[in-house]
């Protein structure tokens, strides 16, 4: 794949705010076809990438282009491929759904009746066609949120740019989206999707992009991405807090790197090479110890520790106990 | 609903237009549906309308009969007669909330974002939203003039004046219009334009010939009131539509007709290339 072939190809991408390096040589390029996660805390700079991109917001150095133009020299070719939908409903919440979608359509230079056509099939795929005349501030966030993709799947855009698109979502409206933005992709669009939902980029993203402070620190799948913290790891919960010293020198005998001690959930836990070897000899040693553990089990790594050891430090906490479920 | 999504058919837009004539046809038929866009933001909110259209008939009726008794005019003349060109102007001034309380709006919330990620002309949003409000400013003075007739103002020169009166009375909206949008831009938040707005009009009613001919003020005062923007339109407009208290012996009294175009035009080469550079750099 040649860089020209990519949905999306940025490289070296500044962006400066006063002294602050919003983007700090941010290179990304994505294939065709795909949902490519952009995964960072707030403030790493993924909504920034997601505004340049779309041709929102200038740079001050780098360069990027999008479906094969861009985004400075040819932004008109680069609109006409592209569809954004961002952390807020970019609809006009007095107008109705239709009325939206249909000024979305001629703003796209579509034909009147092409225009008319195209939102009262968006309205049903989306299950608005029950909402379409009504005002869209009478709409739920759910419904909101729906109504801003359709806006976005207008032209079926080579390239969608979602920015946190189920934030402030519930359960069953966040699964929706996830269905919608799969069966995009089954269609052919690109999807560049940026979230702190660890969870949400581990369920739809095919390839991942870690970004902190501006840039990529890590690219993968999500199963690489976990194995760049190690395989299978066991963790080991002590009933009394007083003996979490001495089951982490068990587990670091089993172990094949330092344990990790979290003296909150008296859990201490360490990568291990052989899954079932571990496991009996952790048994066997911690009775030897005359440690009681009230939990001793064996679990692939999360997205979210494979954050932690990426970044040096942890997505935000509300999200940690978003995934912890 | 996502198993449907894959049976969409393809739409592909038109391509991006070359030559400067079909990009002046894409920038008025975008220009338009923007401006259709605000028109429906009127349908759906008129109780918006309703107060926007109270404060000028709660003036005429105010000042018309209550305070109007005891007002005097320089020349003689029905001090309602004198009014009604005042509050014309007055009601085109007070647009100026309207204008930029709408463009903050649009600022504020994400659905700009979406605009300039379309394929759109870069003009549309603020050229709809001026030719959006021009066509308000149309509806509210055909209703202003029904409420003159109402309480016994007229028009005395003919039709012809009293038509290029209106039109003058729309310039200075037009005007105003800019001068909205750009506060629109500056302070992109609809609360903070709302309270901004109203203390800033309304010493430019007060000192304005709008209420009080200036030559009933003191000499400095009727001097700043003659040379207010508003009180050219409000005074070229008296001598078109031939209501009293026109006139004066300053400069600006004596040739409010060319002020009258000339402070608009003044207005709008200031605004317009302020309003624009600062919405290209919304990109910033």
């Amino acid at each position: 794949m040649t860089t020209n072939d990519a949905a999306i190809a940025a490289e070296g991408l500044r962006k400066r705010y006063g002294p602050r390096y919003a983007l700090d040589g941010l290179d990304l390029t994505v294939e065709r076809g795909v949902v490519h996660g952009l995964l960072g805390p707030n403030g790493a700079g993924k909504t920034t990438a997601v505004r340049i991109l779309s041709t929102l917001l200038r740079f001050d150095a780098g360069s990027a282009r999008v479906a094969g133009y861009d985004v400075v020299g040819e932004a008109d070719e680069v609109r006409r491929r592209i569809g954004l939908t961002g952390q807020y409903a970019a609809v006009d919440e007095t107008l109705s759904g239709r009325q939206n979608l249909v000024m979305f359509g001629r703003l796209y230079h579509l034909g009147a009746r092409q225009a008319k056509r195209r939102a009262d099939e968006l309205l049903e795929q989306f299950d608005l066609a029950h909402a379409a005349d009504r005002s869209g501030r009478t709409y739920s966030g759910g419904m909101r949120r729906r109504l801003d993709l359709a806006a976005s799947l207008i032209l079926a855009p080579e390239v969608l740019f979602l920015d946190e698109p189920t934030t402030g979502l519930d359960p069953r409206s966040r699964n929706d989206v996830w269905d919608a933005v799969r069966s995009l992709v089954a269609g052919g669009t690109t999807v560049l999707l940026t979230t702190q939902y660890l969870e949400e980029a581990d369920q739809l993203a095919g390839r991942i992009s870690v970004i902190d402070t501006g840039r990529v620190v890590a690219e993968g799948t999500a199963d690489e991405l976990k194995a760049r913290i190690g395989g299978d790891r066991i963790e080991v919960v002590v009933r009394d807090a007083a003996q979490l010293g001495p089951a982490a020198a068990v587990v670091a005998r089993i172990g094949t790197a330092e344990p990790e001690l979290d003296a909150d959930t008296r859990r201490v836990s360490a990568p291990v090479a052989d899954r079932m070897a571990a496991l009996t000899e952790a048994v066997r040693e911690l009775q030897l110890a005359g440690v009681v553990a009230e939990d001793i089990g064996l679990r692939r790594p999360t997205l979210d520790e494979a954050f932690l050891h990426l970044t040096g430090h942890r997505a935000e906490p509300d999200v940690v106990k978003e995934t912890a479920a | 609903m996502s198993t449907m999504l894959q049976q969409a058919p393809a739409l592909v837009a038109p391509p991006p237009a070359r030559t400067p004539l079909a990009r002046l046809r894409w920038a008025a038929a975008d220009g338009w549906v923007m401006t259709k866009r605000n028109m429906a933001h009127v349908v759906r909110a008129p109780e918006e309308v309703v107060i926007y259209f109270t404060l000028p008939i709660m003036f005429v009726l105010v000042f018309g009969y209550v305070f109007g008794s005891g007002m005097a005019l320089p020349g003689g003349g029905s001090y309602r007669e004198f009014l009604l060109p005042g509050v014309f102007a007055m009601t085109m001034l007070y647009g100026l909330g309207a204008t930029a309380t709408g463009v903050a709006f649009d600022v504020g919330r994400g659905v700009v974002d979406r605009f300039r990620s379309m394929p759109m002309a870069r003009s549309a949003l603020v050229a709809g939203r001026s030719a959006a409000d021009l066509i308000r400013a149309v509806l509210e003075m055909s209703t202003l003039v029904v409420c003159g007739l109402l309480v016994g103002w007229q028009w005395r020169n003919g039709i012809g004046d009293a038509l290029a009166a209106v039109g003058l009375i729309l310039l200075l909206r037009f005007a105003i219009t800019w001068v909205g949008i750009y506060l629109g831009l500056v302070v992109p938040n609809p609360d903070t334009v709302g309270v901004i707005v109203f203390p800033a009009a309304f010493p430019l009613t007060a000192l304005s010939n709008v209420f009080v001919a200036p030559e009933l003020m003191p000499d400095w005062l009727g001097a700043v009131s003659e040379w207010n923007p508003l009180s050219s339109t409000v005074a070229a407009s008296r001598e078109l539509f031939g209501n009293p208290g026109f006139g004066g012996d300053s400069w600006a009294a004596q040739h409010s007709l060319l002020l009258a175009v000339g402070w608009p035009l003044v207005l709008l080469a200031i605004f317009v290339p302020l309003s624009i550079r600062r919405y290209q750099k919304l990109s910033r």
